[in-house]
This record gives C-alpha cells, sequence and structure tokens, in this order.
C-alpha cells in the first residue's frame, strides 16, 4: 500500500502548522539568555519599542510550578532567578507583526551577573562549576555480568581504546512550531511534536490545570527523528502562555538558525574499552566507560545513558562485562533524544574497538565477529538470554556477500598500490537495536488503543502515536485493514487530538509499528468481538455490522480498546540493570566502501549494503525508506556533521554551515531484510526506526581505517580531522 | 508596492512590502502554503519554486523582483502526475517534498540535461533528511521514464 | 526600506548618483540570505537591477565573452560555447549551490559580493577578466585581479554600476579548477584554485586562502622559473607567499594551507616536468 497521506505531501496540501491561517492572530518570540551561566540581574526593555503594542511573558506568569515536567523537575520554563545555559528562555514577547517581533527582541537586554560555566563534560569539574549534587552527574548507572577484574587479570591481550562521537543536530525539515489560543476556558496547542500526552502532563504540571482544560493536536509534523520528543513541551508552554495573556491566538514558528541554536542535539559521548582476548580473539571480559555530556538540565539524559551501556557491549557473547555509564552536567543547551538514542554512540565505539582487536591479534574482522556473535542461548551484557530464532551470523553473511566483501578487499588492495592520492577500503559493523522502552519501561506507560465503528459503518483508529514521516498512518492502516478483513478504505485514523485519542505513549523508541500496532490488532478483535462477529468474518459483515450497531445505538459507538499487556518473558531489574532489556532486538550488519582523496582527506562513501533482520517487514517502501534515511542520517554523523562549540552554544547554526548529506554526497543505500517474526509484535513486526542509526558510523570509519591504514577513534571524520590522524 | 505577475498560469497583481520575499507573499499573502520554509539561507530548497520556468528559492527572491515574470508553485501541478513518486516513496514527512516535486518536475521537462547532469547534482539543491534520497531518485527516474516513447 | 526601480542603465547610474550607498540587487543570493534576521538592513536602499534587460544576455565575438551584470551562473552552464571555449567557467558555475542558486547568482553580483570565498571569481581572474564600471559620467574598466584591495573592499565607487564583464577568448593550453567544500555539493569553498596557462604564461588563483580571491604570483614565478617540486611540501613556501589561510568555522588555516599544496603538485603533475 502506498503511504496514506503521501499525495497530500507531493501536492502540498498537507498543513503543518506555519500553514494554518488564523485570524487575528500574533506571533511569538522568544528572550534568551545571554550567557552561559548566571543570576538574572534585571531583564531591559529598551526605549525603542512601544511595549504597550506587545504582550510580555516572563516566570511570573506561570500560574504552577516553573518547570517542564519530566524525569527531574529541573529545568525552568522560564528562568527566573538564574540561567545554566546560552540562549535558555527568559521572557516571551508576542505582536501582530512578526517582523516587529524580531525588532523587539533585539531591545530587550538580559543582565546577567556571569558565573564560571563548565563547558566539556570530560573534564572533571571545579568546586565553582558544580551545579548539580556534589559532582554534577546526572545520572550513573552500571551494568556488571561475571568477574571483570579476575578476567582482566588472566587475559593474554588486553586492548584499550578511547571513543569520541560529537553532538548532532536533527534538521528535520520542518522547524519547532506551535500554535496556541484558548477555547471555552480549554487551553488549545496544535503544533509540531512527537508525543502530545508529554505536553499534556507538562501543561498540567506548569498550568496547574485539570486534563479537561487541557487539549493538544498534533499538527503535520515535518520530521522529529526525536527532536520533536521532549522539546516541544517546553516551546509549547511558552505559546500558551502568550496566549492566555493575550486572549488571542499566538504562533511561535522557529527560525532555522535559532531552532538549530536552541534546541536539543545527540549526547556527545566519550566511550572507553579495555577488552580482554584470547589468541584466537574469543572475548574474555569488556571493561567499558560511557560518558555523556547531558548539558545544562536533566532531561532525558538518565534514559539515553541507560540505552547507551545496554548497547555499549555489542551484540557479542561475553561472561564478564562492566559498563560503567555516566551523564555529566555541562552549560550546553541539554542534549536530547535523537534516533538511537545513546546506543549509535555506544556502538560507534565498540565496533571500532572490535577492529582495533582484530588488527592487534592479527585476525580478519570478519572472523572475530564470527566467533563473538551471540549464538542461540547465549546473552548480553545484562544477562539477557537470547533465543529468537535469529541467525547474527548468517545476517553478516549475507551482508558481505551482497557487498561482495572479499572481491572489493582483493580489487581495493590492487587498486592502492596503483594509486597515490586515491585510497579504498571496505568496512563492516554488526550490531543490534531493542525496541520499545527499556525494561519495565511499557509497563510504566500503561498504553491504551481504541478503535471504533462510525456511523458510516467504516473503524476509525484512535491512538497518541504521530505521522512524522515515518509511516504511522500507513502502518497502521494495513494492520486494521488486515486484522479486520476489510478494504484500506474503510479504516480511518483519527487525528491526534488529547481531547480524542488515549494515551497509547509517545512516539519514540522504534515502538510504534511494534508495540502500538499490536495494540491496535488487540483493538481491532475486541471491536470484532463487542460486535458479535466471528474471527473470520469479511469487511462486508463487518460494515454491516457497525451500520446495524449504529442504528440499534444512536448515542453509542461500538469501541474496540486494548492496553499493553508485557510479554511474559521480560523480566527485568531496575535496580541490578539485570534482565531483559527488551522485549527484541533487531540486528544487522552494514557495510561501507570508501575511497578517500589524499589530496583533500575527504571520504567519498561508494557503497553502502544494509542487511538486517527486523522481524517482520509490515510494508517494504516505507521499511526500505527508514533504513535509507537513517543510514545516510548517520553517514552525516560519521562524516559530515559537526557542531562546532562557542561558549556554550552551537557557533555555525545554519544549513550553510552546518553540513547535511546532499543527494551527490551519498550512494544508493543497498537494502535488504531478513525475517524472523516476533509473536509480541504487531504482525511479527520488530522496531526498524532506528536501528539503521547505530552501525553506520563504525562501518564507515572501519573502511576509511582500512583504506589509509590509519585508525579512527573520534567522529565526524571531517578532511580536517583525518588529515590530523594521518599525520599523527 | 504593487506588483504584476503570473502566477500559475494567471495574472495577479499584489500589494507587497519591499521587505518580503516571495516565500512571504505566497504563503502569507496568497495562501499558499504548499512552498515551505526550511532556513531562509537558499540552502535547502523547500521553498523552490518556477521562476520564468527555472526552479529558485523563493526565500532568496525579493517579491518585488517577481513583477512581469511567471511564478508556478507545487500547487499547479497536477495530483495524476505524482503517482511514481508516491509510489517510490519520495515523501516521507513531506516538508522538504514541494519544493523537490518542483526540482524534479522540472528535471523531467528538460530531460536534455541528462546529456550533462546526473540527477544526483541536478536533485543536490533539495536537502531532505527523512529518505536518504533513494525514494526521490528512484521515483524521478521512474518518473521520466513514464515520457519515454 | 527603499526600492529604486530603474528601467535603464542610465537611469539605474543616475539613481545610484542621488542614492547614495544604494546597494544595487541583481540575484540576490547574497543579500538575502537569513533576510528576515538581517533587521538593520531593511532600513537601507536598494537598486533592483532585475528589470534591465539590457545587462541580461551575455555575447561573444571574435576575441570575448561579454557577460552582462544579469548573466547567471546556469546561462553559462548551458552554453555550449562556453563548455568549449572557457570551461573552467563552466566548471565552476556548476559548484556554486545547486541549481536553484545557479539560475539567480549573477557573475556579477559573485564579484562585488567580494567573498573570499567566491566560486565565479576566481576562474574570471584565471582567464584575465575585466570589469566594466559604468557611472553617470563614464566607463572604466578594472582588470578583475586588481579589483581587489582587501577584505570586502574594493574598486568599486558607490555611484559605479558593474554592468559586464569581459573576458577574453584565448587558447590556453592547460587549465584546472578544483574546489573543495565542506561536502560534495551545494557547498561554501574551504580551498579551491583555477589554473591557467597559455604560452607559457601562468595564472594561479586561489580563494578561500586569504582575504580576497586572489592570484599567487609567487607560485606563478615558481612555475614560469620550472623550479623543482618533489612534493607537495615543496609548494608550501611560496604558497606562503602568496596567501593568509585562517581558521574559521569552516576549516582550519593548516588546513586549507595543505590542500592548496596537494591541490596545486598533484594537479600540475603531469603538467610540470619540474614536479616529480
Amino acid at each position: 500500500m502506498k503511504r496514506v497521506e503521501g499525495l497530500s505531501k507531493l501536492t502540498g496540501r498537507e498543513l503543518y502548522v506555519d500553514d494554518l491561517a488564523v485570524d487575528d492572530v500574533l506571533w511569538g518570540g522568544t528572550v534568551r539568555s545571554p550567557a552561559a551561566r548566571g543570576r538574572i540581574r534585571e531583564v531591559r526593555f529598551g526605549s525603542g519599542v512601544d511595549w504597550s503594542e506587545f504582550v510580555v511573558v516572563d516566570h511570573r506568569d506561570i500560574p504552577g510550578s516553573n518547570a517542564v515536567f519530566l524525569i527531574e523537575d529541573d529545568q525552568p520554563v522560564l528562568a527566573s532567578d538564574r540561567v545554566r545555559h546560552l540562549h535558555e528562555p527568559v521572557a516571551l514577547l508576542a505582536h501582530p507583526s512578526r517582523h516587529a517581533v524580531r525588532r523587539a527582541l533585539r531591545e530587550v537586554e538580559v543582565v546577567i551577573d556571569q558565573e564560571p560555566p563548565h563547558l566539556d563534560y570530560r573534564l572533571e569539574a571545579a568546586p565553582d562549576r558544580i551545579q548539580y549534587g556534589n559532582d554534577n552527574i546526572l545520572k550513573h548507572l552500571r551494568i556488571e555480568k561475571g568477574h571483570v577484574e579476575r578476567a582482566l587479570a588472566e587475559s593474554p591481550v588486553v586492548v584499550e581504546g578511547v571513543y569520541e562521537t560529537g553532538a548532532q543536530e536533527h534538521v528535520y525539515l520542518e522547524p519547532q512550531g506551535m500554535l496556541a489560543w484558548e477555547e471555552d476556558g480549554v487551553i488549545t496547542v496544535t503544533g509540531s511534536m512527537q508525543c502530545p500526552y508529554y505536553v499534556v502532563d507538562a501543561f498540567r504540571f506548569a498550568l496547574e490545570r485539570e486534563k479537561d482544560r487541557i487539549r493538544i493536536i498534533q499538527a503535520a509534523t515535518g520530521g522529529g527523528f526525536g527532536g520533536k520528543e521532549e522539546y516541544p513541551s517546553g516551546m509549547a508552554l511558552h505559546a500558551a502562555l502568550l496566549a492566555l495573556k493575550a486572549s488571542r491566538p499566538v504562533k511561535l514558528i522557529y527560525d532555522r538558525s535559532e531552532d538549530m541554536a536552541v534546541t536539543t542535539k545527540r549526547h556527545p559521548s566519550r566511550v572507553t574499552h579495555r577488552t580482554g582476548v584470547d589468541r584466537d580473539g574469543r572475548l574474555l571480559v569488556q571493561d567499558i566507560e560511557v560518558l555523556l555530556d547531558g548539558g545544562a538540565y536533566v532531561t532525558l539524559s538518565p534514559v539515553v545513558l541507560s540505552r547507551a551501556i545496554i548497547h555499549a557491549g555489542g551484540p557479542y557473547q561475553c561472561d564478564n562485562v562492566r559498563i560503567d555509564g555516566r551523564a555529566m552536567l555541562t552549560n550546553s543547551p541539554p542534549f536530547g533524544a535523537f534516533r538511537g538514542f545513546g546506543a549509535p554512540q555506544t556502538q560507534f565505539a565498540v565496533e571500532r574497538h572490535m577492529d582495533r582487536i582484530a588488527g592487534r591479534l592479527g585476525i580478519d574482522p570478519v572472523e572475530l565477529r564470527r566467533t563473538n556473535l551471540i549464538d542461540a542461548g547465549g546473552s548480553t551484557a545484562t544477562g539477557q538470554v537470547i533465543d529468537d530464532g535469529v541467525d547474527r551470523v548468517a545476517v553478516m553473511e549475507r551482508a558481505l556477500e551482497l557487498a561482495d566483501y572479499s572481491g572489493r578487499r582483493a580489487r581495493h588492495a590492487e587498486f592502492n598500490s596503483g594509486s597515490h592520492t586515491r585510497k579504498r577500503g571496505i568496512g563492516l559493523a554488526t550490531f543490534f537495536h531493542g525496541a520499545g522502552f527499556t525494561g519495565a519501561g511499557e509497563v510504566y506507560l500503561d498504553s491504551v488503543v481504541h478503535v471504533a465503528g462510525l456511523p458510516d459503518g467504516k473503524v476509525e483508529v484512535r491512538t497518541s502515536n504521530v505521522e512524522m514521516g515515518q509511516g504511522t498512518l500507513t502502518i497502521f492502516t494495513e494492520l486494521a485493514a488486515a486484522r479486520l478483513g476489510c478494504p484500506p478504505e474503510e479504516v480511518v485514523i483519527a487525528p491526534v487530538d488529547t481531547a480524542r485519542v488515549p494515551d497509547s505513549g509517545p512516539t519514540v523508541a522504534s515502538r510504534t509499528a511494534m508495540i502500538v500496532g499490536h495494540l491496535v490488532e488487540e483493538a481491532c478483535d475486541d471491536l470484532r468481538t463487542r460486535l458479535g462477529l466471528a474471527a473470520g468474518a469479511d469487511g462486508d459483515s463487518l460494515k454491516e455490522a457497525i451500520t446495524g450497531w449504529h442504528e440499534a445505538n444512536p448515542a453509542d459507538e461500538p469501541l474496540g480498546q486494548a492496553r499493553h499487556v508485557q510479554p511474559p518473558h521480560i523480566d527485568w531489574d531496575e535496580e541490578t540493570y539485570r534482565g531483559d532489556a527488551y522485549g527484541a532486538f533487531g540486528w544487522a550488519t552494514y557495510v561501507a566502501d570508501v575511497e578517500v582523496d589524499l589530496r583533500t582527506f575527504a571520504t567519498e562513501v561508494r557503497d553502502f549494503v544494509a542487511v538486517q533482520e527486523v522481524g517482520k517487514v509490515l510494508n517494504e517502501t516505507l521499511a526500505r525508506g527508514q533504513i535509507q534515511g537513517g543510514v545516510v542520517q548517520a553517514l552525516g554523523w560519521a562524516l559530515l556533521e559537526e557542531c562546532k562549540w562557542r561558549d556554550g552554544a552551537m557557533e555555525n547554526a545554519q544549513l550553510t554551515n552546518y553540513m547535511i548529506p546532499t543527494t551527490a554526497d551519498v550512494p544508493p543505500i543497498r537494502v535488504e531484510f531478513m525475517e524472523v517474526p516476533y509473536p509480541h509484535g504487531a504482525a511479527g513486526a520488530k522496531g526498524i526506526g532506528e536501528l539503521p542509526f547505530d552501525g553506520v558510523a563504525p562501518a564507515v570509519a572501519n573502511a576509511v581505517a582500512e583504506a589509509v591504514g590509519c585508525d579512527p577513534d573520534s567522529i565526524p571524520l571531517t578532511p580536517e580531522r583525518l588529515m590530523e590522524l594521518i599525520e599523527r | 508596492m504593487e506588483i504584476t505577475f503570473t502566477l500559475n498560469g494567471e495574472p495577479r497583481i499584489v500589494e507587497v512590502d519591499p521587505a518580503d520575499r516571495l516565500l512571504d507573499t505566497l504563503r502569507y499573502g496568497l495562501g499558499l502554503t504548499g512552498t515551505k520554509e526550511g532556513c531562509g539561507e537558499g540552502e535547502c530548497g523547500a521553498c523552490t519554486v518556477f521562476l520564468d520556468g527555472l526552479p529558485v528559492n523563493s526565500c532568496l527572491v525579493p517579491s518585488y523582483q517577481a513583477r512581469g515574470r511567471a511564478v508556478e508553485t507545487v500547487e499547479a501541478i497536477p495530483p495524476g502526475e505524482l503517482d511514481a513518486l508516491h509510489a517510490s516513496g519520495a515523501t516521507q514527512c513531506g516538508a522538504c517534498t514541494p519544493g523537490v516535486v518542483v526540482t524534479a518536475l522540472w528535471v523531467r521537462r528538460n530531460p536534455g540535461l541528462l546529456a550533462t547532469h546526473s540527477l544526483r547534482e541536478l536533485m543536490a539543491g533539495n536537502l531532505c533528511r527523512c529518505t536518504g534520497y533513494d525514494g526521490i531518485i528512484d521515483g524521478l527516474e521512474a518518473w521520466i521514464r513514464e515520457d519515454a516513447p | 526600506m527603499t526600492v529604486l526601480l530603474p528601467r535603464t542603465v542610465a537611469e539605474a547610474c543616475d539613481l545610484l548618483c542621488e542614492h547614495a550607498g544604494a546597494i544595487p540587487v541583481a540575484g540576490g543570493t547574497d543579500l538575502w540570505v537569513e533576510w528576515p534576521l538581517r533587521v538593520d538592513e531593511h532600513d537601507r536602499a536598494y537598486l533592483d537591477l532585475s528589470g534591465l534587460d539590457e545587462l541580461r544576455a551575455h555575447r561573444w565575438t571574435d576575441d570575448e565573452l561579454l557577460l552582462g551584470a544579469l548573466t547567471t551562473y546556469w546561462d553559462v552552464i548551458v552554453d555550449p560555447r562556453a563548455k568549449a571555449e572557457l570551461p573552467l567557467l563552466v566548471d565552476a558555475a556548476r559548484e556554486v549551490g545547486a541549481v536553484q542558486i545557479q539560475a539567480r547568482g549573477t557573475w556579477a553580483g559573485n564579484i562585488v559580493n567580494a567573498s573570499p570565498a567566491a566560486d565565479g571569481v576566481p576562474v574570471l581572474m584565471a582567464y584575465d577578466a575585466v570589469v566594466v564600471l559604468q557611472s553617470r559620467d563614464s566607463i572604466d574598466e578594472v582588470p578583475l585581479s586588481d579589483f581587489y584591495l582587501g577584505y570586502k573592499v574594493m574598486r568599486r565607487r558607490p555611484d559605479q554600476l558593474v554592468t559586464a564583464i569581459r573576458v577574453p577568448l584565448r587558447g590556453y593550453d592547460y587549465q584546472l579548477f578544483e574546489k573543495v567544500g565542506s561536502r560534495a555539493a551545494q557547498t561554501i569553498t574551504k580551498v579551491g584554485i583555477a589554473v591557467t596557462r597559455r604560452a607559457g604564461e601562468w595564472r594561479v588563483v586561489a580563494n578561500s586562502v586569504a582575504p580576497t580571491v586572489c592570484r599567487c604570483r609567487t607560485v606563478e614565478a615558481f612555475l614560469t622559473a620550472g623550479q623543482r617540486a618533489r612534493g607537495p611540501d615543496d609548494l608550501i613556501g611560496p604558497i606562503r607567499e602568496d596567501v593568509s589561510p585562517i581558521d574559521d568555522i569552516r576549516s582550519s588555516a593548516r588546513y586549507r594551507e595543505q590542500v592548496l599544496a596537494r591541490l596545486l603538485y598533484y594537479g600540475l603533475k603531469d603538467e610540470c616536468p619540474s614536479f616529480n
């Protein structure tokens, strides 16, 4: 089936928040901190502006708690007495003219008594820079398996490595935007977002309102990638505070440069490996330290750290593992959710490290992986026993075959001996990604899905999971139609409006198709049962039953419901970080073929093969699109995309200076799927949205290492960085 | 100031502020919101429209420079023509899509360009963060093939 | 904001006299970047050239190509004669932004925007192009290689309008253009070169390595003299006489210097017997 809303997008008819024409609307703007840390002495409003024309909001206008509700409540909606990062929101303006807002923002001066900021997460903070607990550690987590010290002492070979990854900006093509208004005592916001119920929670907390006076409606969302997970909560509050004070609708739309400078980014990381191996390359012990830059507030860093450490050992069998993770406070804008959620950072490290181990032992990188990939009945770092019927070695073999790995290696050797300025190499990464919330996370979410029969006989699927490009509308339509035996045209997906849809959890963590999709199936079953239909009933009898119901019960609708039940095989201990971290993992091997130009030190990716086992492919075009898009976004992280920091803020906050890949930067991405259905996922599916991000950077860096005979330990592997590495 | 130009084949007279970009005039003045703003820097191509038949970034065109010229936006493209892009997965989130479609249509109308340029060079001015570009390139190839004898 | 809309070049020159400091606008691809945020610039006067059809076309004669002030990159890209006779113009034009920019950006605008990273300027300079400046009272011509006096400082009075660029047609026996940006397309140059040779006379022009696009006269002399280079490092000395790259958000001084040496060395290796 083709994308449900595809034609609407291709013709430009899809309405995003800035496309909504609203009478009497004001444009909002945000006054931000000019310093990375300090006390706010004063906010001065310049004399060149007639401020009576403006609506001005600051922290005193917040009726409830001045905090963006999330894991902790340390991040203010609007800074009141102190700021912890550059560009932190301090006040808000609104005016009928957007141009007037832009001019006025320049006339507001936030006067800060500056305090010394802590800007490098890798350094221990001096006492006068401690701002969280007594050590600036936002979260400390640890995984332990076996006997690490003893195994290290007994290992014949110990290989060490330190690996770093940089921040990455999401660059969803639609910048963040919100439109707020109050209607019959209900504060209503529509905008670009992944998690409408996160916004509801944030409103209850900061606006001190009951749920029935809060309505959040997702507008068409032009990309998210995690960037519209937690960030929209605060921004929606900003728009709402202005609208409440103005008693008029307010639109708050970020310009690209504002969006890039102030919103979240992927957490920078430093991962240290100490690995004991035997002479044949068998992993005896992994001792891993993970350090993340959390930025100025806690936000989601604890859970990003959690996923980072769970994936840090890679998809390998090792009996002795210690993974120690810390997320550190710095005075940067908070880092946040981004496709992969910590796993790409740690799997870059472990997959680069595997190649380093192979080099040290003189073993082929493929053989090293073949030796160590988890076999059926083996276990991950948390002790999760893997017995899912997937042959991880077969996934790898298929990728190598598709890439003609050995043939290319041989040809590259010949090519390289004949060229002074161009060097080719091929590299691989084997990796995994756990789908859904970690451990008992899905239990806490307690997701609910409704499927209703409408008066015209169609069925309406009601969830809080959004379409942001990844294909939710199409997948839910297909799942419901297949389950109910009706044509897809008979299925309607309800707009994500918290006044209408139940809370089926956030649209994150590769959970939408696998977990919520499964709930859609179960709600369809429930609807059929309520209608008194047999399991094999066809679409015509369904339609008849629904219209019949409405005739008999005009005041009511037939409603199927489903609530998440944790699959029985998941047993997780949050205290010890032992057990089944995820219901299912996707498994993959990616192979990159590169050419390095030694005149310019630029790396061209000549070919890219992505083979993955994802349970069941629900829609081939959408699934392929997820992989190809994820790979290319990760190629950007690996080679091009570098946030340049200055005093704690991004200096290159323009698309002219922050380079994401164009068509000309990437080859066709060759995708193949392998399928071993997951019994608890929708139609056997496992999550696929994030998996493709994890293996790209290490495959590319391993290929570059082979091409030029160096040992890259940090990304992005820009030409400047590669030049230094080669000269080193 | 008042400007006269041809918009999607129809003559139009529009009052604009000299500081308005063509993008602003289309979106906020005329309600043609198919043309998107992705960056305002002429980098992403989401605001691509035809100006006298060539694709341009409407965020870099002063509205007053449209006077006497022909502007064509994504709204002028018949939906029935877009099956190839629909089937190939050329759109995901949709924010870059109208710009992609305009540039792709230009390539399709001018297949002679392929004698000197690759599709990937011609499409390099339209950033997409979702598809990895394969869905776009595959769809455009199929779209061009529709015209082949 | 004031916009002046002349209908003839003469009128445009009159308006430039009357409105001191009015900024001529052609394709807008530099002036209008992030325009809504550049609020100070909204208070100025602009001279719109887009209605001056007499400046639009480019013309070939037996001995020169005349680029009008409104000639775009795309105009040159699709002219087969350009590819045949002045191929570096086409090579450079194809590296400017992408088609959306090529369709709007003008060669003249690229010159007067005076960015050290200008993509159109190095090839024009390597072809000994001449800038034609018209004012109410005079028409002046300045060789492009003498046009820049410093960062964003040039030999153009506020009352002068660049109306054309003259590119002489000569037989070159060697020509080279290289652009190194941060990615494969749509990128600002980090370091670039344009090189021509005619009857043993070299032109070596570099961009993004000095406050202006500049001729590298020491390197040219090095080549003319047939001095020996055993590798890129042997060119570093002459390069340092000619350019002064800096660290900025796009690259580093060291990278620019190293890559400039490599582009020149490997680019010219087959042409220069003294390079081995």
